[in-house]
């Protein structure tokens, strides 16, 4: 669905406009917004996925670069606008997919390596030496998994023949997928900005939470030469102008003026920007983030400690995140393994044919248990099975398992922060699933909200943009700009949400220590 | 007893030799087993081709059954998919109308709410989703009687109640609506089930062009109408709404 929103009344035909360029793991988007957050077009185009092993997962940069200029080329076609309508272009991206390019040529000297590949395993067990996962979590917030750019880096100068020594020569730039696109579109071998913004920066494993600067004991360690990292800048300034290209003809001078990882520029679309706000995202995983203020709060219940955003010389703005594995794939796997189902929107109907779980509890523990137990060697279970249940209590329980599990992490930042959950924002694409949307509620015992913007990953980006050059004023006029087009409130009774949850907590007892030798 | 039309009855013999594994056919086979002119055959397949209940395989010619039959009766549009279909174009509706968006379908002998976006102001709203609404005075009741034949015998049988003193009530006048509807292809109530509540909607349709359920706004009947007729701007608002869930729902693959 890339048709420009046609229904306008309220009329988004003036501009200005401030354009976002979402730079995804499967596809690259580009959508131009107006002053209301309203969307005027979107474009997008999804790139190959190379899986040269099992567990390694690639992306040719080139072609990304490609597909950028073209969704965003063809955007601003499709709204009829010209470089004049435009205030500013914004960033957001797959967080943590790392890129070694030579700054001479402008030729990436290996694919990047996406953030799900697993290549770098063995590397972080190594890293942790004596002290474990948590050897530089005090310092980054993360603990030493694969996730993370820094390793991939250090994999690629290890293993990319002459690499190192180009590096150490000072010919090679790093970068997360926000800078490889600035680098481009300010002018690549041209002079093209070499930056990244501070929530990139704080999933590389090698950026200091605390003093906003690459750490250099720990580049060290990790061994990672400094002169090849970007800088680090905030998430909301001017960074450069589009130059040279495809898109300086067609856009030169426009300000590229806001940076922020997926997940973090949701949290700003959702403007989640009170300590306590907090978003979660619901796809394929599940991502939720809470603002804790000014405060780096270092989690001792398996949650990843961030930067939220940090909006040009102001204070940085930090976050705790939880990320769920499996919950919209949980409901794909009912259709597609099981067979249950034709279309994942059916489990809702499936699901509304009883009235209750009938007992059964589904804790889907695919690859082990994540946030906030991290076990490895759990796996899926369903408990409380009787001859009375059916596959309609089988899909409440599949719709419960996200519910529980979102109660976990919020459990856990509530435990970790102090401050209790007081509304949760929701956006992706299971919001569209009302009985689970009201099972949340029910869950978390509070309210949960849907915003009127769906795409509120592009809009943080936009929004950042548009703060950066003026077009909005400041963080209360995005605000304004938020709809609420859904609230579901809590109607569960507190002794049976108390029982349920403690059904629940037994089920997931029973998936720990499934796998009796890990590794 | 009126004479059976031979057409129907050799296209029905055609399918019974198609059924039954997985079978493929050739034109002439097919001519031979039935007795039939090979013209006469082909010109029978193409029609069922054409309406999918037939397939034709590219390289070698041959005929099988066509995906068409596997979903006559098994299929319905299950309304969780209805909405999230509709999600992004009812949200846009509510943002540029700014009223209240309800998305509903025939259930029993009224509208059932499967969608409900709220009006984009921050004045307390309650989801009605699951709430039902009467057939033949509200106007997404008026759009499923207009364009779905079992909502509209459904609308002919109840009680049709008068909920307000504009209520229409009898018969003739609810047929003359309906004509209107489906010649306008919107439907409206302007205070006919609550008291200074206006609301428009409009049809939306499968990819087969059969009437899936109706998208319409609700609101103050000081907002809507203007000079005591409904504002046209609105009215286009839903019904390009309507044609955009339409569009997705005939774009999707089965």
């Amino acid at each position: 669905m890339t048709d420009a929103h046609t229904a306008g009344i309220a009329s988004h035909g003036h501009g200005p406009f401030i354009a976002a360029i979402d730079q995804g793991t499967t596809s690259s988007r580009c959508i131009v917004f107006d002053r209301d957050g309203r969307i005027v077009s979107v474009d997008q185009k999804e790139h190959e996925q190379i899986f040269p092993k099992p567990g390694w997962v690639e992306h040719n940069a080139t072609e990304i670069w490609t597909n950028v200029e073209e969704v965003v080329a063809s955007a601003i076609e499709k709204a009829g606008i010209t470089r004049d309508d435009i205030k500013a272009i914004g960033i957001t991206n797959q967080r943590e997919t790392t890129l070694l390019w030579d700054k001479n040529t402008g030729e990436p000297v290996h694919n990047a390596i996406v953030w799900q590949d697993t290549r770098t395993d063995a590397l972080c067990r190594e890293l942790g030496r004596n002290v474990g996962q948590d050897r530089f979590r005090r310092e980054t917030g993360l603990p030493l998994a694969s996730y993370f750019a820094g390793p991939k880096a250090r994999w690629l100068l290890d293993n990319v023949e002459g690499l190192r020594e180009r590096a150490e020569a000072g010919d090679i730039l790093f970068g997360t997928m926000d800078s490889w696109v600035i680098w481009n579109l300010t002018g690549g071998v041209d002079g093209g900005r070499h930056v990244t913004d501070v929530t990139n920066a704080s999933r590389t494993m090698l950026m200091n939470l605390h003093t906003l600067e690459w750490d250099p004991k720990i580049a060290e360690s990790i061994g990672v030469p400094l002169a090849m990292l970007p800088e680090i800048r905030s998430s909301a300034e001017v960074y450069g102008e589009i130059t040279g290209g495809k898109l300086g003809d067609l856009l030169g001078g426009i300000p590229v003026a806001s940076a922020l990882g997926d997940q973090q520029a949701a949290l700003f679309g959702q403007t989640c920007f009170s300590e306590g706000e907090a978003k979660s995202t619901y796809g394929t995983g599940t991502f939720m983030l809470m603002n804790t203020g000014e405060k780096i709060i270092n989690s001792y219940s398996g949650l990843l400690t961030t930067v939220g955003y940090r909006i040009g010389d102001d204070k940085p703005v930090y976050a705790l995140e939880g990320s769920i594995a499996v919950t919209g794939s949980l409901v794909q796997w009912m259709r597609d393994q099981m067979g249950l189902i034709s279309t994942a929107a059916e489990i809702e109907t499936l699901a509304l044919s009883v009235e209750d779980n009938g007992g059964a509890y589904f804790v889907p523990a695919f690859s082990g248990l994540f946030a906030p137990y991290w076990r490895p060697d759990a796996r899926g279970v369903i408990a409380g099975l009787t001859r009375y249940v059916t596959k309609a209590h089988l899909a409440r329980a599949v719709l419960e398992a996200t519910a529980w599990q979102t109660r976990e992490i919020s459990d856990a930042m509530t435990k970790d922060s102090g401050v209790e959950l007081t509304a949760l924002k929701v956006d992706g694409g299971m919001t569209s699933n009302n009985l689970l949307m009201q099972t949340l509620s029910d869950f978390l015992d509070a309210p949960v909200v849907r915003p009127m913007v769906a795409e509120t990953t592009c809009l943080g980006a936009a929004y950042a943009a548009g703060l950066a050059v003026g077009f909005w004023t400041n963080t209360d006029d995005l605000r304004a700009n938020w709809r609420r087009a859904a609230e579901w409130t809590p109607r569960m009774d507190a002794e049976i949400r108390d029982r349920e949850y403690k059904s629940w907590l037994k089920a997931v007892e029973r998936t720990m220590g499934w796998l009796e030798d890990e590794e | 007893m009126a004479r059976n039309i031979q057409s129907l009855e050799r296209a029905a013999a055609m399918l019974r030799l198609l059924a039954g594994g997985e079978r493929r056919l050739g034109l002439s086979d097919i001519a031979s087993s039935l007795g039939l002119a090979k013209g006469t055959a082909h010109g029978i397949l193409r029609t069922l081709q054409q309406e999918g209940f037939v397939e034709q395989d590219d390289a070698s010619g041959r005929y099988q059954l066509g995906a068409e039959l596997l979903r006559l009766g098994t299929t319905y549009l299950d309304v969780h998919e209805l909405r999230a279909r509709a999600l992004v174009w009812t949200d846009d509706l509510a943002r540029s109308s700014g009223e209240s968006v309800h998305l509903g379908v025939l259930h029993q002998q009224g509208v059932l709410i499967v969608h409900h976006v709220f009006r984009p102001d921050d004045s307390r709203q309650v989801l009605e989703i699951g709430a039902m609404q009467p057939l033949h005075c509200t106007a997404l009741g008026k759009v499923l009687s207009a364009y779905d034949p079992v909502a509209h015998s459904e609308a002919l049988e109840s009680d049709r109640k008068a909920f307000t003193d504009r209520t229409v009530c009898d018969l003739d006048a609810f047929e003359q609506i309906l004509d209107i509807t489906r010649a306008r292809g919107y439907a409206a109530d302007v205070e006919e089930t609550w008291e200074g509540v206006a609301s428009v909607a409009a049809p939306i349709h499968d990819r087969r062009r059969m009437p899936v359920g109706a998208v319409g706004i609700t609101g103050a009947v000081e907002r809507l109408c203007r000079d005591g007729e409904l504002r046209a701007e609105l009215i286009a608002a839903v019904r390009d709404c309507a044609r955009a869930v339409s569009r997705d729902l005939g774009a999707a693959r089965f």
